[in-house]
């Protein structure tokens, strides 16, 4: 019985690796990107700018506050009502990454404010520009800080991924969904997407360690 | 070298300094003393903008700023001002992920685009200076307070500013530690560097100081030869200051 059922998995794997892939692929690019615009509606909620500062908040409120399935459905299912028609796989990158890049832009919002400001006038003082403060002295610190939430949110991502199958993309859950569709082998392929799934967090979490190590290096390991 | 006119500066409806007059002519070292909350560390902090002025005028070198222009738009200057005015803070604040050599060679790197193995001889050099040859590895969270204002202060030196504003430099140093940084102050005021020292330290500022001001109330209210000074005051503010300090 138990045979039978490896043996399944295993005739899968191909289409399973495949949907992986898309998994991988749809949670990196979207994670990046999320990681760009996220950047950007930091800067605008520390911007001081009041319209820019309101709109980020706002933006903020409304990514956390709906449910991500409601907003892929809006997406794909919702857009085309007027006139914004996108394939499966650019409708989930679109809403993935503005989804992620709410919860990143909090992240990264609270880890620049908590670098001491006496690090800006040290920059400052030096003569370095905004933007150079910024990426040698400001960042460096901050990312300390946004590592493991960000990490923790990368994560939360590629599980997030599997709402995909809902909007026909053919990433892992959805391959695994039509494998027991066909093979009716419920069990079994559900808990080998599970394995997967899995896999890939801690492939991001070994990650993470690795560079949390690099960015906390000068913090002093006293031994006595 | 520094030419400051009606400085002024108002935080939320008070006064801090109200109308300044000051220059400091190159190679001189001016100590400023003064009660807390007189005003001293915001005179210092206006010299480079950290402090944006309310009114007035300041010149370092070729470079002048007037605080009538809003600060976004005359962003450039500001940055030619710091370059020629280097700082020195009270909590050091190096770069605490970056090695005291990195911390030195950021600017002229960064900043001034020099080359990097230049940068790094020079800065190699201006450790050594302050006493921290052999420490260039080390990050600052394992250097003592007295070591990291000393690599601060080989960072202000990399700039090869024209002159160099000291915030109470030994202010945050534990009593074991503040000779170390004197001496290093010392030696530079050796060299005729133009220097402004807001500093607690009476008798380093009697000792190093050519000219001390005493501030309090936000107006320069004495000023003269350091020795003078501190010998004979000529105001009774002065005079009930110093008495408190030297009791």
């Amino acid at each position: 019985m138990i045979g039978a059922d490896l043996q399944l998995v295993w005739e899968s794997a191909p289409f399973l690796l495949r949907g992986a892939l898309y998994t991988i692929g749809l949670s990196v690019s979207s994670m990046a990107l999320g990681l760009i615009l996220g950047f950007g509606i930091a800067l605008a909620r520390l911007s001081g700018i009041r319209p820019l500062v309101l709109l980020a908040r706002i933006y903020v409120s409304f990514i956390r506050g709906t449910p991500l399935l409601v907003q892929l459905f809006i997406i794909y299912y919702g857009l085309p009502e007027i006139g914004i028609r996108l394939g499966p796989i650019p409708s989930a990158l679109i809403g993935f990454t503005l989804s992620v890049a709410g919860y990143n832009s909090e992240i990264l919002r609270g880890a620049i404010a908590a670098v001491d400001r006496e690090q800006w006038e040290a920059s400052a003082v030096i003569g370095m520009t905004w933007t150079q403060a910024m990426r040698r002295v400001i960042m460096p610190q901050a990312a300390r800080t946004a590592l493991p939430p960000l990490a923790n949110s990368f994560i939360a991502l590629v599980k997030d991924t599997s709402l995909a199958a809902t909007i026909q993309v053919p990433e892992l859950f959805r391959e695994a969904q039509l494998i027991t569709a066909r093979t009716f082998e419920i069990f079994a392929m559900y808990i080998a997407a599970a394995v997967i799934y899995w896999v890939l967090s801690s492939f991001l979490a070994v990650g993470q360690h690795v560079l949390e190590a690099r960015v906390n290096r000068h913090v002093a390991v006293l031994r006595a | 070298m520094i030419e400051v006119h009606g400085l002024a500066k108002r935080f939320s409806g008070i006064d801090v300094l109200r109308g300044i007059d000051l220059s400091v002519s190159r190679g001189e070292v001016v100590a400023i003393i003064g009660p807390s909350g007189s005003g001293k560390t915001t005179l210092l902090r206006c010299l480079n903008w950290l402090e944006v002025p309310s009114a007035g005028t300041i010149r370092i070198g070729a470079t002048e700023i007037d605080a009538g222009i809003q600060a976004p738009r005359q962003k450039a200057r500001i940055r030619q001002l710091r370059l020629r005015a280097a700082f020195v803070f009270q909590s050091f604040n190096l770069f605490p992920h970056m090695t005291a050599l990195e911390n030195v060679m950021e600017g002229p790197v960064v900043v001034k685009r020099e080359r990097r193995d230049q940068a790094r001889a020079r800065g190699l050099a201006l450790l050594a200076r302050v006493g921290l040859a052999g420490r260039e590895d080390v990050y600052p969270q394992r250097l003592s307070g007295g070591q990291q204002q000393r690599v601060a202060i080989a960072r202000a030196l990399a700039m090869e500013p024209e002159v160099i504003l000291f915030d109470e430099p030994t202010s945050a140093l534990d009593p074991e530690l503040v000779g170390e940084v004197l001496a290093v102050i010392r030696d530079l005021a050796r060299e005729q560097r133009t220097m402004v020292i807001v500093t607690h330290e009476m008798g380093f500022a009697r000792d190093v100081a050519d000219r001390t001001i005493f501030i309090d109330g936000g107006v320069i209210v004495e000023q003269g030869p350091s020795a003078a000074l501190f010998a004979a005051p000529r105001e009774e503010r002065t005079r009930r200051f110093l008495r408190k300090f030297l009791s």
